[in-house]
């Protein structure tokens, strides 16, 4: 036990014995098996002696493919925490009924739906998102890598401290009990006074940095780095809508953290921006967060388009309907999207003129999201459609999203909100547009991409397993939902009175039960698809007949992803280069000069992640300490002027023969 | 692709279901909540138009394209149709403009804040008509209604007359709650230091149930009330009984009563501080502080160097008229 004394305070703040959730029996089991767990993956990695590698060819890569990689693993891992969050709020609904009060108090349900929210927007939506752009961004366009690699390394640090950051406030202390976007005053110092909030904020500051990077990366990326010919207009629709994501990121980003950090200020240093008293407002809070809050629903979005279009174009062997009408409906999203935050608090007591306006704006979008529903209608018409995995999803996609979308626009109608608002209803709105958009957008592109990536295809008979509980799970675990909102139920209830609600949230809890094993069967999909990697290999490096520069390198690309930057004539660039008979060069290699790895992105996001954790504490020592220690990693950083290496020719000559002799082996 | 029908199937056979539980937005007792009720059905009717022909043709393109089907053409080179890109953006722009229409004209008869015009669809209301005031206050975690007229006050339970137009008075005491009745009208924020009204006539008599929708800590889940729609004579009686009550709500009563605490029984004040709703809802309950309104007046005639504050209407955040 810590003693009482100043110096302890001093060096621990509000930490103490007590902060560690002893008492809490299913925390105390989880941190068992993470304990257990963590050992055993750490033993492996010793047994199997990858400490070097992981080190070298992971931690500090500054290759875009890896860091896609590693944000994809970042996000698949926290959906299993956001997944099981989701698994303990269905189950305390199915059953918390008149007498029973569950197996959760609201003191942890509370807790447990904030984090869902959390994890599932910001450390499983946004990685997996980000992931795709940083892995296929570079490839479509013909580059080598992005225009900025180490910030590339350091934003996917800084935004995998920031879930480890989530993950710590498991075991050492506790998480919000505000819901995901923590509104004041309930998220101010008088309404939550532990370090709940706090965690959030700093967690989201610390992930949001390496957000914004990355936005500006992507950006500059598109924009300076597309091979020769590659005009705006000749830009494959994937890369479009990554260039449309990133300027929202960059744009709505830092509204974020300038209202976490006036709400952290209200908590820390007794401003009164939020409160209630002394002039401060919380309609300010809400109104900033929403205006980040809502492009962020089409940051999430606007890529899974992208992979739509790409994925029905191949599948149905056909060029994309409408390439010019996809474009321009993508920017008017984009701008649309800012038009729009006021329909999130329609009932916060806004004039009808207001609500009308901001309600029209709302419906304004579905024009351009329906023109794009309606192109790739188009292009499957006089196609040749086959159904691997990815268009399976997309059409799951095309036929879940119209209802999320027609629920959406429901929503958009104020005198509907006014009924609908907060209620089950909203729930399964967003669920629908975001499980039946962005999840199953991700997994085609997972299926799409993943040959790409590691050489082999993904295993079909586990694919179509998950794809099945996947789907069917959504619609019965979220149809009830709606049903329930039109029933007046309300969100985040953790006891509910009315016994003739029971059935609909155990219909609910299935359908989150069929969803786990679309989880399950995903991971046995990948385990059998490693095991069959040999029969499942990828040598042309273009399995399904794509149609986009990606497919023109081999399966996985090599470090420099292309020996000779391609030229480009046609939007469809790499389809038009196989009609005009294009034969790959098999000499005249030269030398390719290519960024280098370095530990600084790592170490910088550590130590900020130590001035996060010791604020949260109020370990006012130690956040000097780690702030110092921040700035001086980036000093220092500043010196290292060995950051770049040349790929000798002849390395590149064996690499590109190794791969000419495996065409050759399979023609 | 046949699961695919399935699936939709799913979807209808849920709205079958619909008619058989008890969706009281779709069905509520009070002709504020039946208009947006009806708002519902007629939005989702028209954008069914457009919904139903998008989910028919992805399934027939799907599979009259497929590739064992080598009998339908293909255009592997087709990309371009003035005409159907004309479609594409014609047919939902159309039904936006008329989804937008009505949007515009029922946000404004809807408005929370304005005045009713009728009792139903065929009772108008005459102009000069004067609605029973209500004055809520959301409290950690129950609800406070305050009836000026009547001078009596209740706790987690509210109670009107049928067919009579209601003027609710809304506010908070900390945190941000939501008033919903949903038999009865939409919700609107319950917010400290400020006031959102809402306007509201029952049609039907019975007991229904009214709650907070936006949540705001530990006693959320319980933060519920029974809503009694009476005759005129019922009511009249139940305040009768209600001001035989010899609890009185003061200001050191209230500041015991606001103190946080859920599943908070029942209570009834036969007598009501008259000056409890605008010191709570301008946050100076405690005798020592300065009232919002007050302060306000005082800043504004500091700002302004006049005397112009007497007839400049201050009272803290109308949102509108």
């Amino acid at each position: 036990m810590f003693e009482d004394t100043s110096t302890t305070q001093l060096i621990f703040g509000r930490m103490s014995w007590e902060s560690i959730p002893l008492h809490d029996p299913i925390l105390l089991a989880t941190f068992i098996s993470v304990a257990i767990g963590g050992t055993a993956i750490l033993a492996l990695i010793t047994r199997f002696n990858l400490w070097g590698t992981i080190w070298r060819d992971w931690i500090t890569s500054i290759d875009h493919k890896k860091i896609g990689i590693m944000y994809i693993i970042l996000g698949l891992v926290m959906l299993l925490r956001g997944f099981a969050d989701a698994l303990m709020m269905r189950a305390q609904q199915a059953i918390a009924f008149g007498d029973v009060a569950g197996y959760l108090p609201p003191h942890h349900y509370d807790q447990i739906f904030t984090a869902h929210g959390v994890i599932m927007i910001f450390f499983v939506a946004m990685p997996l998102v980000t992931g795709l752009m940083n892995y296929i961004v570079p490839l479509q366009i013909g580059a080598r890598d992005v225009a900025f690699p180490f910030l590339n390394n350091f934003s996917f640090w800084m935004t995998t401290f920031g879930a480890g950051l989530t993950m710590v406030s498991l075991f050492v202390g506790e998480y919000a009990r505000t819901g995901w976007l923590a509104y004041p005053p309930l998220s101010g110092i008088l309404g939550s006074p532990g370090v709940g909030v706090d965690y959030y904020i700093w967690s989201l500051q610390i992930a949001g940095i390496g957000t914004l990077l990355s936005g500006v990366n992507l950006i500059v990326t598109i924009v300076k780095m597309r091979a020769p010919g590659m005009q705006m207009m000749k830009m494959p629709v994937f890369t479009w809508t990554a260039l449309c994501t990133n300027v929202l990121i960059v744009a709505a980003f830092p509204v974020l953290t300038a209202v976490l950090a006036m709400l952290s200020m209200d908590r820390m240093l007794g401003t009164n921006f939020f409160t209630n008293d002394l002039g401060g407002n919380a309609m300010m809070y809400v109104n900033l967060i929403w205006i980040w809050g809502h492009p962020e629903v089409y940051i999430l979005i606007l890529p899974l388009f992208g992979v739509f279009s790409e994925v029905v174009s191949t599948y149905s062997g056909k060029r994309l309907f409408g390439y010019t009408s996809m474009v321009y409906a993508t920017v008017v999203i984009t701008i649309l999207s800012y038009l729009v935050w006021l329909h999130h608090f329609f009932t916060m007591g806004s004039g009808a003129s207001v609500n009308s306006f901001f309600g029209i704006t709302t419906m304004i979008i579905s024009i351009p999201t329906g023109a794009k529903i309606f192109n790739w209608l188009f292009t499957m018409y006089r196609g040749r459609i086959r159904f691997e995995l990815p268009m399976m999803w997309t059409i799951a996609f095309m036929i879940t999203f119209v209802i999320g979308g027609m629920t959406g626009v429901l929503l958009a109608v104020p005198p509907a909100d006014f009924v609908l608002h907060n209620s089950l209803f909203l729930i399964a709105h967003f669920h629908n547009v975001i499980i039946g958009g962005v999840v199953f957008g991700f997994f085609a592109a997972l299926n799409y991409w993943y040959p790409k990536a590691f050489g082999y295809k993904l295993d079909e008979y586990w694919g179509k397993w998950s794809f099945w509980c996947w789907v069917s799970g959504f619609y019965v675990a979220f149809m009830p939902l709606y049903v329930l909102g039109l029933m007046g139920v309300t969100r985040r209830m953790s006891h509910f009175e009315d016994p003739s609600l029971q059935i609909w949230f155990v219909i609910a809890a299935i359908g989150a039960v069929l969803i786990l094993f679309g989880i399950i069967f995903l991971i046995v999909q990948l385990y059998v698809s490693f095991r069959r990697r040999h029969a499942l290999r990828d040598v042309t490096g273009d399995p399904w007949n794509g149609r986009t520069l990606e497919w023109s390198t081999s399966s996985p690309p090599p470090v420099y992803n292309f020996a000779f930057t391609p030229r480009v004539h046609d939007n469809d660039t790499w389809a038009d280069m196989k009609k005009q008979g294009y034969q790959r060069p098999r000499s005249g290699f030269t030398a390719i000069h290519m960024p280098k790895n370095t530990g600084a992105g790592f170490i910088i996001a550590l130590l900020s992640t130590v001035v996060g954790f010791a604020l949260i504490w109020h370990m006012w020592p130690l956040a000097i300490l780690a702030f110092v220690a921040t700035v001086a990693a980036i000093i220092i950083h500043t010196f290292n002027y060995e950051r770049d290496y040349y790929i000798p020719a002849e390395e590149v000559i064996r690499t590109e023969n190794a791969r000419t002799a495996m065409l050759e082996q399979h023609v | 692709m046949v699961p695919l029908f399935i699936r939709c199937g799913l979807i209808l056979l849920s709205f079958a279901l619909l008619a058989g539980c008890n969706t009281v937005v779709l069905n509520p007792a009070g002709d504020i909540a039946a208009q947006q009720g009806n708002l519902i059905v007629v939005s989702t009717a028209l954008m069914l138009l457009i919904i139903v022909p998008v989910i028919v043709l992805t399934i027939f393109f799907a599979w009259k394209y497929r590739q064992s089907n080598t009998a339908a053409k293909y255009d592997p080179d087709w990309d371009h149709s003035t005409k159907l890109e004309l479609v594409i953006w014609g047919a939902p722009l159309l039904i936006i403009i008329v989804l937008g229409l009505i949007t515009w004209i029922t946000t404004h008869t809807l408005d929370p804040y304005r005045p009713l015009s009728r009792i139903d669809a065929e009772r108008p209301l005459p102009a000069d008509h004067k609605p029973l005031v209500i004055e809520v206050v959301a409290l950690d975690w129950k609800w406070l209604f305050i009836y000026p007229e009547q001078g009596i006050a209740t706790v987690n339970e509210l109670a009107t007359p049928v067919d009579t137009p209601i003027q609710f008075k809304i506010t908070a005491s900390t945190y941000m709650n939501s008033f919903y009745i949903p038999a009865l009208a939409g919700q609107i924020y319950a917010m400290a230091g400020m006031e959102t009204k809402l306007h509201a006539v029952l049609n039907k008599p019975g007991t229904y149930e009214g709650f907070s929708a936006n949540f705001s800590g530990d006693g959320f889940s319980h933060m519920r009330f029974k809503y009694h729609g009476l005759s005129d004579a019922d009511f009249e009686s139940w305040v009768n009984d209600v001001k035989a009550q010899r609890d009185a709500l003061d200001r050191p009563s209230y500041v015991a009563l606001e103190k946080p605490s859920a599943r908070e029984p029942v209570r009834r004040y036969g007598s009501v501080d008259p000056t409890l709703y605008h010191a709570i809802l301008n946050r100076c309950v405690d005798e020592h502080a300065t009232c919002m309104d007050k302060m306000m007046k005082h800043d504004h005639h500091r700002a302004s160097g006049n005397n112009s504050v007497e007839h400049g209407d201050m009272e803290h955040h109308e949102h509108h008229e």
